[in-house]
């Protein structure tokens, strides 16, 4: 058993903020992701190619230059905007990032999963008299997650990963948790080795709960 | 904002680009060399051979790369053996810990695309490689990985894009690539924005040319497969494509 030397609860406590801000980037983007997806499909031009650019751009940059921008950008668009110095907390800075890159490529997961309804359930929706929400809320949703699902998976996983990135810019995750101890106790073998386990716990943790999820979408669906 | 600045801080991240190309590229190469017995290995029945693997994919795609590349960086120093070794003159350079971190965490990706295309490969093909009496190295070399390939290379194409940022990480242990110099310039100039975009259309640039790259050589590899579409009536070709070549029951087990 590794020596955690009195920082197991340190090291607890990064692990539950790495779960916030997970979570929160999470709900967000997954709401990021369905205003892409219907941008995507806007009949406007304009609306359709500044979708396409967001998601080109965002996934053509790293995520820490992202982070990087929005948390110092951000504090000098702010600072700017107030007309004193104000001070971006790292944990919203850190969610807005990650959100901004979980919405992204929640959008193409998105609009993949939208394309395999077949187009004439949303036709006869709209022979019946359907409104467009009404075709969102009762065609469209109930059927996308079964297809958005195992992409919204391996994107889960990503995120969960993806915020130790969160750490570079001071957020008090798992991962700058282990860096203190490491740095204050000489050990950075130990406490870089229990972060990885503890982040692969909640991986593996949610590769069961998602294959439960996608064995619950398909409930009441033939299958061959 | 100003947009002049951006434009004048692109030469002086271009020592800092060369960087990141250098990173990327030998970590694609040394990662491609790593997966490709990895991955044929994992697809083998051999409890031996398979659950190895199984356990490096595992742990590698299971932890942040950051916490890969710290382990190395910070983590390897610490035992001794390893300290006294001759392995220490390449570990305590920023760069040869970065390569190793990259290279095993991107193999790891690799591995499993490309499982993803072996398992892929029509089993009818095999099966008539080995009625044709090839052996395991031959029928893998000539038939097998061929097609594996083919078909990997979309998805393949994607972690390359994710290979090429993920050397952004070699900031954080001190290497001056495009990121590092980036944060090196900001603190000296204190303009975050001008700097970062700069930064990020250098990368957005890079990462287009590797798509567009891949979308030509998947073209390219696919074009035995498109010569019937240039009759104009596709439909029909599609129909005499299918008489031409049947596709017998039980032939397609996937």
């Amino acid at each position: 058993m590794m020596n955690m030397q009195g920082f197991a609860d340190q090291i607890a406590i990064g692990a539950l903020t790495t779960l916030q801000t997970a979570g929160a980037s999470l709900v967000l983007g997954i709401g990021l992701g369905l205003c892409g997806a219907a941008a995507k499909r806007a009949s406007s031009r304009a609306i359709r190619s500044f979708a396409g650019a967001y998601t080109t751009i965002v996934r053509g940059v790293p995520e820490l230059l992202i982070i990087l921008i929005l948390y110092f950008g951000g504090t000098a668009a702010l600072s700017a905007l107030f007309g004193h110095y104000v001070e971006v907390d790292a944990f919203s800075a850190g969610v807005f990032a990650l959100t901004i890159v979980f919405g992204a490529y929640a959008t193409e997961v998105f609009r993949a999963a939208i394309q395999s309804i077949p187009a004439g359930q949303i036709e006869a929706a709209r022979a019946l008299g359907l409104s467009r929400i009404s075709i969102w809320l009762l065609i469209i949703l109930p059927q996308m997650w079964r297809y958005a699902l195992p992409g919204l998976g391996n994107l889960w996983l990503t995120l969960l990963k993806d915020t130790a990135l969160i750490s570079v810019v001071g957020l008090d995750d798992l991962m700058r948790k282990a860096s203190l101890a490491a740095g204050v106790t000489h050990d950075p073998l130990t406490f870089y080795s229990a972060a990885a386990f503890v982040y692969l716990l909640f991986t593996s943790i949610s590769l069961v709960a998602l294959a439960a999820l996608e064995r619950r979408s398909y409930r009441g669906l033939r299958t061959a | 904002m100003n947009l002049s600045l951006i434009l004048d801080v692109l030469p002086l991240l271009a020592d800092g680009m060369i960087l990141t190309a250098k990173l990327t590229t030998v970590s694609i190469i040394l990662g491609a060399f790593i997966a490709l017995p990895l991955s044929l290995m994992r697809t083998s029945s051999t409890v031996f051979l398979f659950v190895p693997v199984l356990v490096y994919t595992f742990v590698f795609r299971g932890t942040p790369l950051l916490v890969q590349l710290f382990l190395v960086y910070y983590g390897a120093g610490q035992i001794d053996w390893i300290r006294s070794s001759a392995a220490w003159v390449i570990l305590r350079e920023p760069f040869w810990c970065a390569l190793i971190a990259f290279s095993l965490n991107h193999a790891a990706y690799t591995t499993e695309i490309l499982r993803g295309g072996i398992r892929a490969v029509p089993f009818g093909d095999v099966e008539a490689a080995k009625a044709l009496g090839m052996s395991y190295a031959l029928r893998t070399r000539r038939v097998v990985l061929p097609a594996a390939i083919r078909l990997a290379l979309p998805a393949y194409a994607n972690e390359v894009v994710l290979m090429l940022k993920a050397s952004s990480l070699a900031s954080t242990i001190t290497l001056m690539e495009l990121t590092g110099s980036a944060r090196k310039i900001v603190a000296q100039t204190f303009s975050p924005y001008e700097v970062f975009i700069s930064a990020a259309l250098i990368y957005l640039g890079i990462t287009l040319v590797i798509s567009h790259v891949f979308a030509k050589f998947e073209r390219h590899l696919a074009k035995h497969q498109q010569r019937n579409s240039q009759t104009g009536n596709s439909r029909l070709a599609e129909m005499t494509a299918t008489i031409r070549r049947p596709r017998l029951p039980g032939s397609v087990s996937r």
